[in-house]
């Protein structure tokens, strides 16, 4: 099915009024995908799911695919096998069916771009010419800025705002077209704690408002476990998904690793430990910590 | 004091009643307006290394036209557009990729450029060749020159308007602007043409060693004191305009002042964009310093999601 409402045409209506309240079937399919670049096997059978409002933690250390992952159901890089399914039909010019927060974007202080202009290039960035300015795009422009939490500096340059008020503009930016699904990479890298707690209280209300499916990747599970539904934990190109509880164990991510790995709850945070023999196998995983960086 | 100058001595007698002064006026304010608009994209992208190189490469363009007696700007435009052709085509992506290629491409040109400025000085009666390509020479330039200068203007700035929001997304993130299906190499690839015609106008009217000045200078103004697209490229046409404009008056009335011989328009125009640089950064610096007495108590306005 291709949906193809005008994402300007439709702003005026009231947001996200496709809320389902039944029970929903996934936002996003993973089959089977596989990906190798330059002869490496990066991703290796990769299958889960994430359904609307849920948050979904895509967890694994530096390396691990991660953004990898994030490309190929953005349609960046093609899987060598396995499928993606993202309801609501493909994700086009026309329809972005999917928001995308991408990773470390550097936003230079003399940037001539207020914020507001950045979450209105998010509505028409993608149409050539050059917008013109009316009541409905401004409005939405302005909703959007409230929902996250931005009106208070969406006449600042972007390039002078702090990393969590930059997070904020683009997943502001990354929403205004209504999508299904919003795909983070690494969103808290760089944000301190109090910043990056607000950034995913923040995302797990919009999830679970607005029944947008979010998969947000990081190197470290921790600040997400207040609100994460489901975590896909990458390592060696495997995955590994389900509850926090199911997947974070020891037996189920030694058997992802293929190796002794332990999972230690200390102090309210999780820890994953590789064990000693391991290292003297794999020197490039020489970080004990494989979970928590 | 400059309150005691009268009107007549701020405009040497002829000024406005001479056609290579009308000339140079027009000429040098429709460079200045493409050259504004382009740059504040050059200046955002951080490609002023690839605008430098359009001109050094427009060199090599400009003195092999002399050679074969076609008209400068010719020269200019021809290479400044196959360059930014081969500099698309070996691949500007990656910073370092894109440092890569047009280093290579203007090592390649400076040489030509040599050999060509080489033989126009030795085959040609008209000694000035190689100033006026490397140097500009505004005052000499034949009237007919604004027909071809309008068409090469509205074309570089139409290709701009039609490119508009997707460079601007692809300018802030090359990956968003991948995500949303935009077509990034085309977009990159009509840029550099656009930039190609703008740097060829800008040789043309301060010569091909300073069309960068032109292009990054009222830009990298108009960045220090705009806080949205539209304005910045509005005072960067602006400012280049006014710079063209005092820089031709400063440089006329130099011919009065210095008895007989002025000083070149190029430094004149290039002396004043300096200038303005400068104070734009004393202005830019007070207004940070005001905005952060008044907003400096951000940090207390209740944030709108406390933490749980």
């Amino acid at each position: 099915m291709i949906v193809t409402t005008d994402p300007v045409a439709s702003t005026g209506g009231p947001p996200f009024r496709d809320i389902t309240g039944g029970v929903a079937e996934p936002v996003l399919r993973v089959e089977d995908v596989s990906v190798s670049l330059g002869g490496r096997r990066v991703l290796d059978r990769v299958s889960f799911s994430v359904e609307g409002g849920e948050f979904c933690g895509l967890i694994g250390s530096n390396g691990a695919g991660k953004t990898t992952l994030l490309r190929v159901i953005l349609g960046l890089i093609n899987p060598s096998s396995g499928r993606i399914e993202v309801s609501g039909g493909t994700h086009t010019r026309r329809s972005p069916q999917i928001g995308y927060v991408p990773q470390k974007i550097v936003l230079e202080a003399d940037m001539p771009l207020r914020a507001r202009d950045l979450v209105g290039l998010g509505l028409d960035g993608h149409r050539f010419g050059i917008s013109r300015p009316g009541t409905q795009r401004r409005l939405a422009v302005e909703e959007m800025l409230d929902a996250v939490g931005a009106t208070q500096f969406a006449d600042a340059r972007i390039g002078n705002l702090s990393g969590g008020e930059q997070q904020r503009v683009m997943i502001a930016q990354a929403l205004i077209c209504r999508p299904k699904l919003l795909l983070l990479d690494e969103p808290l890298a760089n944000l301190d704690i109090r910043s990056a707690a607000e950034v995913v209280q923040l995302l797990a209300r919009i999830a679970a408002e607005h029944q947008i499916a979010i998969l947000l990747s990081a190197h470290d599970m921790n600040p997400l476990l207040p609100v994460m539904d489901r975590v896909v934990y990458l390592a060696e190109g495997r995955a590994a998904s389900g509850t926090t509880e199911q997947v974070v164990r020891t037996d189920t991510l030694s058997a992802l690793y293929g190796h002794h790995v332990e999972v230690i709850h200390v102090a309210g945070r999780v820890l994953v430990v590789s064990g000693a023999e391991h290292q003297a196998h794999h020197p490039d995983d020489a970080d004990p910590f494989l979970g928590w960086a | 004091m400059l309150v005691a100058l009268s009107w007549s001595s701020l405009f040497e007698p002829g000024f406005f009643s001479s056609e290579p002064v009308r000339v140079a006026l027009v000429v040098g304010a429709l460079a200045a307006v493409v050259s504004g608009i382009v740059g504040v994209f050059t200046v955002i992208r951080g490609q002023s290394f690839a605008g430098h190189a359009l001109s050094d490469i427009g060199t090599a363009g400009g003195s092999a036209a002399v050679l074969v007696g076609a008209s400068t700007l010719s020269g200019f435009v021809a290479f400044n557009v196959v360059a930014a052709g081969v500099m698309e085509l070996i691949g500007i992506r990656k910073p370092r990729g894109r440092d890569l290629a047009t280093g290579i491409v203007l090592g390649a040109s400076l040489g030509l450029a040599a050999l060509f400025l080489y033989e126009d000085t030795i085959s040609s009666s008209t000694t000035g060749a190689t100033v006026n390509v490397l140097f500009g020479s505004i005052f000499t330039l034949p009237p007919g020159i604004t027909i071809p200068m309008v068409v090469l203007g509205i074309a570089s700035v139409a290709l701009i308007a039609v490119l508009y929001r997707p460079l601007l997304l692809s300018s802030v993130s090359y990956e968003l602007a991948a995500a949303r299906r935009v077509p990034v190499r085309l977009v990159g690839g009509g840029y550099l043409l656009a930039l190609a015609l703008a740097v060829s106008m800008s040789a043309i009217t301060i010569g091909a060693i300073l069309s960068t000045a032109l292009l990054v200078g009222p830009a990298a103004i108009a960045l220090r004191l705009a806080t949205r697209t539209g304005v910045a490229i509005a005072v960067a046409a602006t400012v280049g305009v006014l710079a063209c404009w005092v820089g031709t008056l400063i440089a006329y009335d130099s011919t009065v002042w210095a008895g007989g011989n002025g000083w070149p328009v190029s430094f004149c125009i290039v002396a004043v964009i300096f200038v303005v640089y400068f104070a734009s950064g004393v202005v830019s610096r007070l207004r940070t310093d005001r905005r952060r007495a008044t907003t400096s108590d951000r940090g207390g306005v209740v944030q709108p999601f406390e933490v749980a």
